[in-house]
């Protein structure tokens, strides 16, 4: 299996060149959204409000993290993923207006989503579930923290990561879906499973 | 005496113990999942798994950011002094773990969209009591995370359908989910009573030691049949295809209203935080669950 490396600026050729199944690590700046931070980014592209943070090809990864401030600043005490087809509602147009290539979280996402990244050139990487300590190993600073009114989880964290992964890609820029895929196979094969 | 303080101390602990280390059960099954996995990309999954669960314990972090809805399952013996302090205590404690481990704040009131910032709300966290005879106090403390709550379902099927229904329903519901529970699951059934008797019957199940079948053996056959048929459909961990879906089945049981026949099923991550200690009349602690 193949293991690639990804860092930022992520370009739509790197991501073009990824296929289900895909074993990806991310080095360099990331930011997390998770619904509300969604709900807003929508609300300030409507009002061509500029937005107080910048992509600039940044993966973006569906995590509402546990952090702890010190004197020293923020620390991410543990920053596993979230269940990504909350911000289903609104991922197209972040994809088409924000320009993210690379979307990390966990449980895949639906139709809209996986059109949206074949038009536009992005993918879906999962991180593992629950694994929150092992992904909060892989930051290595806290770059900025944008919106904190939405509370700790909901905020805009822009994180710099080294080698943040293993990521499975899980829905490409071809329109397959691992997650789908897995599950009509176990709907072809209920007679035998019942 | 039991001092109020010796009683938060305690529930601080327990927060503390099940946030960051899983029990032992949890952990023998997680590894044991690991070995007999054979997908390669399955085998990824439950990889990272175990080694966020060693990195957790050796660096005292709780394993999962999503620390849960935390609800409490209180015995207490009626002779245990002033039972009616304890819930005010726990609620005190609750607020001291999530500043201290720290627990992320996941109390949010659904009118104003505001998060109460310390765990504490309306309900939250829930306390469910049962009276015994004696002189104790049994606490067990279950964060629960979400990922795998918002897949909760019940059912109010016919009474015409029996349980090759439930079954049926409940394999659906698996390949629905798929990925988003965090799988390998925990998955509790609650079959019968009223709506609010099966789902409550489906959380308690999730309680149970998954090396403990239901005693009951007719309904230890029926956990097994359903272990077996979960695992069968594929969707692996992580929902990404693999040999392992879930960890352990376990069914709960109430008769039923002659017209009614609800099926309730609670799924349980791989993250399945359990933690208990015995308080005795003298102030005495045994923690049941290791302690960290």
């Amino acid at each position: 299996m193949k293991t690639i490396e990804l860092k930022t600026p992520i370009l739509e050729e790197d991501i073009r060149k990824l296929k289900v199944g895909n074993i990806i690590y991310f080095t360099g700046t990331l930011f997390t959204a998770r619904d509300a931070a969604h709900k807003r980014i929508l609300q300030y592209l409507q009002n061509r409000k500029e937005l107080p943070f910048k992509v600039n090809g940044a993966p973006l990864y569906h995590c509402g993290p546990l952090v702890r401030q010190t004197s020293m600043g923020w620390i991410v005490v543990a920053a596993g993923p979230t269940t990504s087809m909350r911000m289903e509602a609104y991922e197209e147009d972040v994809i088409k207006n924000l320009c993210v290539r690379l979307i990390i979280g966990k449980g895949g996402m639906g139709e809209k989503t996986v059109r949206a990244m074949k038009e536009f050139g992005a993918v879906y990487g999962s991180f593992t579930g629950g694994a929150a300590v092992l992904a909060s190993k892989c930051v290595k600073n806290v770059a900025d923290v944008q919106w904190l009114d939405l509370g700790e989880p909901e905020a805009i964290w822009m994180l710099e990561v080294e080698k943040f992964g293993p990521l499975i890609i899980c829905i490409d820029s071809y329109g397959n879906n691992l997650y789908t895929k897995v599950q009509t196979e176990a709907k072809n094969n209920k007679a035998k499973i019942l | 005496m039991v001092t109020n303080i010796l009683i938060e101390e305690v529930v601080v602990n327990l927060l503390r113990q099940s946030v960051i280390r899983l029990p032992e059960d949890v952990k023998k099954a997680l590894k044991n999942a690991y070995n007999n996995e054979r997908s390669i990309i399955g085998k990824t999954q439950l990889k990272a798994i175990l080694e966020n669960i060693e990195m957790a314990e050796k660096t005292s972090t709780p394993m999962c950011q999503d620390t849960g809805i935390i609800s409490f399952y209180l015995e207490a013996g009626s002779k245990f002094k002033d039972l009616h302090r304890i819930e005010d205590v726990i609620r005190k404690a609750v607020r001291r773990a999530t500043r201290e481990i720290p627990l992320r704040p996941n109390a949010v009131d659904p009118f104003t969209e505001e998060n109460t910032a310390d765990n504490i709300g309306r309900h939250i966290p829930y306390i469910h009591w049962r009276i015994l005879e004696g002189n104790f106090l049994k606490i067990t403390v279950f964060p629960k995370g979400c990922g795998s709550e918002n897949m909760c379902t019940l059912r109010m099927m016919m009474p015409s359908d029996g349980l090759k229904t439930v079954k049926e329903f409940i394999i659906d519901r698996v390949i629905e989910a798929g990925g988003m529970p965090c799988p390998p699951t925990i998955i509790g059934v609650g079959i019968g009573g009223g709506s609010n008797i099966a789902m409550e019957l489906a959380k308690q199940a999730l309680l149970r030691p998954l090396d403990q079948m239901n005693p009951d053996v007719r309904i230890a056959r029926f956990e097994r049949e359903l272990y077996e048929a979960v695992n069968k459909t594929g969707i692996g961990p992580m929902g990404l295809g693999g040999d392992t879906t879930t960890l352990a089945v376990k069914v709960e049981y109430a008769h039923r209203h002659p017209a009614s026949y609800p099926v309730a099923v609670a799924f349980q991550c791989w993250a399945a935080r359990r933690a208990t200690a015995i308080i005795d009349g003298k102030g005495k602690i045994e923690y049941i669950t290791e302690s960290i």
